[in-house]
């Protein structure tokens, strides 16, 4: 499946400074894991020497947190947009 | 402020100049501001604190902007009240309540945003934005409005009238968004990557603005003669104002004005309609799962807190505990605290209160620490939450005889 990524500032210098590219996966995780193989060193910055998701990295689907779905597990819809966003504090 | 060096990144340590940062480029942990508390600790502060404005501002060496052009509308300096009646009723010989409600906007946040807006004006923005549960929104469009800078706000859609009023009165363009604080959050993210030119002072002002929490912990110390209470209980929406409170009182000790190795208890207060934080405490977990919150202390209902981890973990080292209390006893400890103390608070109030007598009823709370608990807003704000539970004693004709037939059983109590 084809989905559309949301890049924000912070890691818009990895992809030449494109704020919304496509990549391919059946789920986030592959679809995140496609993000890292185009765009070498994506990888480290999402996720932890464990292979989960930084704490405070958010990966929203279609503007749903992935932690009220299934996770890296969660199937992508083709034409669906995944956005990463920094976990911003103050309310 | 001669002490201001430079940002590190809270979760790896990598260094970044004090500029509208707010995230690690690496890593996406937050930034804090790294003083030279060395130098800091050369100054005179005690005599150049007690010098000061009557605001948060008489603090400036330990706030992160620099010369004397703050947007000050004269946050902080809020009264530290000995509650004797409540102790009374809570079994604590010992209790004081910081009156927070009784800021320039009606709650804690003057302090973040003056700093915030005064960091974002040196910094060149005209226009000031925010993510808001509604105190942020009343703070952000009142500080903009007294500096002359454009303000947008962003609220969730189903807040309280008076937020929303009490916003959009100073000329804020207030956006209501169809959905919770989180979806309001994530959107402010994402526009801050869009309009770089906004301070969002929640999002990438929020290095600077997350340092006036501090300010409550050193008016606290200095109105007990610069001594550090011995516990103290803050509510708990992001994590932010309890992991600042915290540093508040560290800094004291590294700069000399409280005794070295001081430690204070910190306790933490959350609704349980929106606990993630209270959970994984009262879980023994560090993991702390996202909720959709549903409750009404809608100032505290962030069911994704980006500084719960710190919050947990600042309250587990201290020796503190976190637990959560109910709407109907939100209300009962709105209540209470206006019944005996003459103070009215938000819901957020009602929340650290009522926390407060569940932790002191569990024991948790020894009945002779010298406690400080936190009350961040004004009830004014909230009085949907408290319509139900008080109102008129009668409604009567402008007769002797119609007072004495409704009012005449009360007369002798």
């Amino acid at each position: 499946m084809s989905a559309k990524v949301r890049i924000p500032t912070q890691l818009r210098t990895l992809t030449n400074g494109q704020p919304e590219v496509e990549v391919e996966g059946a789920s986030v995780g592959e679809a995140l894991k496609a993000l890292d193989s185009q765009f070498p060193g994506m990888g480290e910055r999402l996720f932890d020497e464990n292979g989960a998701l930084r704490r405070f990295v958010n990966v929203f689907l279609a503007d749903e947190d992935v932690r009220f779905l299934e996770g890296l597990e969660t199937p992508v819809q083709g034409g669906q947009t995944l956005s990463i966003v920094p976990a911003v504090a103050g309310g | 402020m001669p002490g201001l060096q430079q940002l590190r990144c809270r979760e790896c340590g990598r260094h970044y100049p004090a500029e509208a940062l707010y995230v690690c480029d690496f890593c996406f942990g937050p930034l804090e501001v790294v003083y030279d508390y060395d130098e800091i600790a050369k100054l005179d502060l005690k005599t150049r604190i007690e010098n000061g404005p009557h605001s948060i501002w008489r603090y400036s060496d330990l706030l992160p902007v620099e010369g004397t052009s703050q947007v000050d509308l004269g946050a902080g300096y809020t009264p530290l009240v000995r509650a004797e009646r409540l102790g009374a009723e809570l079994g604590l010989k010992d209790l004081w309540i910081k009156n927070d409600t009784l800021n320039p906007t009606g709650s804690f946040k003057d302090r973040v945003v003056s700093v915030a807006l005064s960091k974002a004006r040196q910094l060149g923005f005209k226009v000031a934005a925010c993510a808001s549960t509604g105190n942020l929104a009343n703070s952000v469009a009142a500080h903009a409005a007294h500096a002359g800078m454009r303000a947008v706000v962003f609220i969730p859609k189903d807040l309280e009238s008076g937020k929303i009023l009490g916003t959009a009165v100073f000329g804020a363009d207030v956006v209501a968004i169809d959905g919770n604080y989180d979806d309001v959050n994530r959107l402010c993210s994402e526009l801050t990557s869009e309009h770089p030119s906004w301070a969002f002072v929640n999002v990438n002002i929020r290095t600077y603005y997350a340092e006036g929490s501090k300010t409550l912990a050193f008016e606290v110390a200095e109105q007990l003669g610069w001594k550090a209470p011995d516990h103290v209980v803050v509510p708990i929406a992001s994590g932010s104002q309890l992991t600042k409170v915290h540093k508040g009182f560290q800094e004291l000790a590294k700069v000399g004005l409280l005794p070295e190795g001081t430690s204070v208890k910190i306790s933490g207060a959350q609704a349980t309609g929106c606990s993630p934080v209270a959970t994984a405490f009262l879980d023994k977990t560090d993991y702390i799962r996202p909720v959709k919150p549903k409750t009404i202390a809608k100032s505290l209902a962030i069911g994704n807190p980006a500084d719960g981890w710190y919050a947990l973990d600042v309250v587990q080292k201290s020796g503190g505990s976190i637990d959560a209390v109910t709407d109907q006893e939100i209300v009962d400890a709105i209540v209470l605290l206006a019944q005996t103390e003459g103070i009215f608070a938000e819901t957020a109030g009602g929340v650290t209160i009522g926390t407060l007598a569940k932790l002191a009823s569990k024991g948790l709370i020894d009945p002779n620490e010298k406690v400080v608990a936190f009350v961040t807003g004004h009830g004014l704000k909230t009085l949907e939450a408290i319509s139900g539970s008080v109102g008129v004693a009668a409604t009567i004709a402008p007769t002797l005889e119609s007072f004495a037939e409704k009012m005449g059983d009360r007369i002798e109590e």
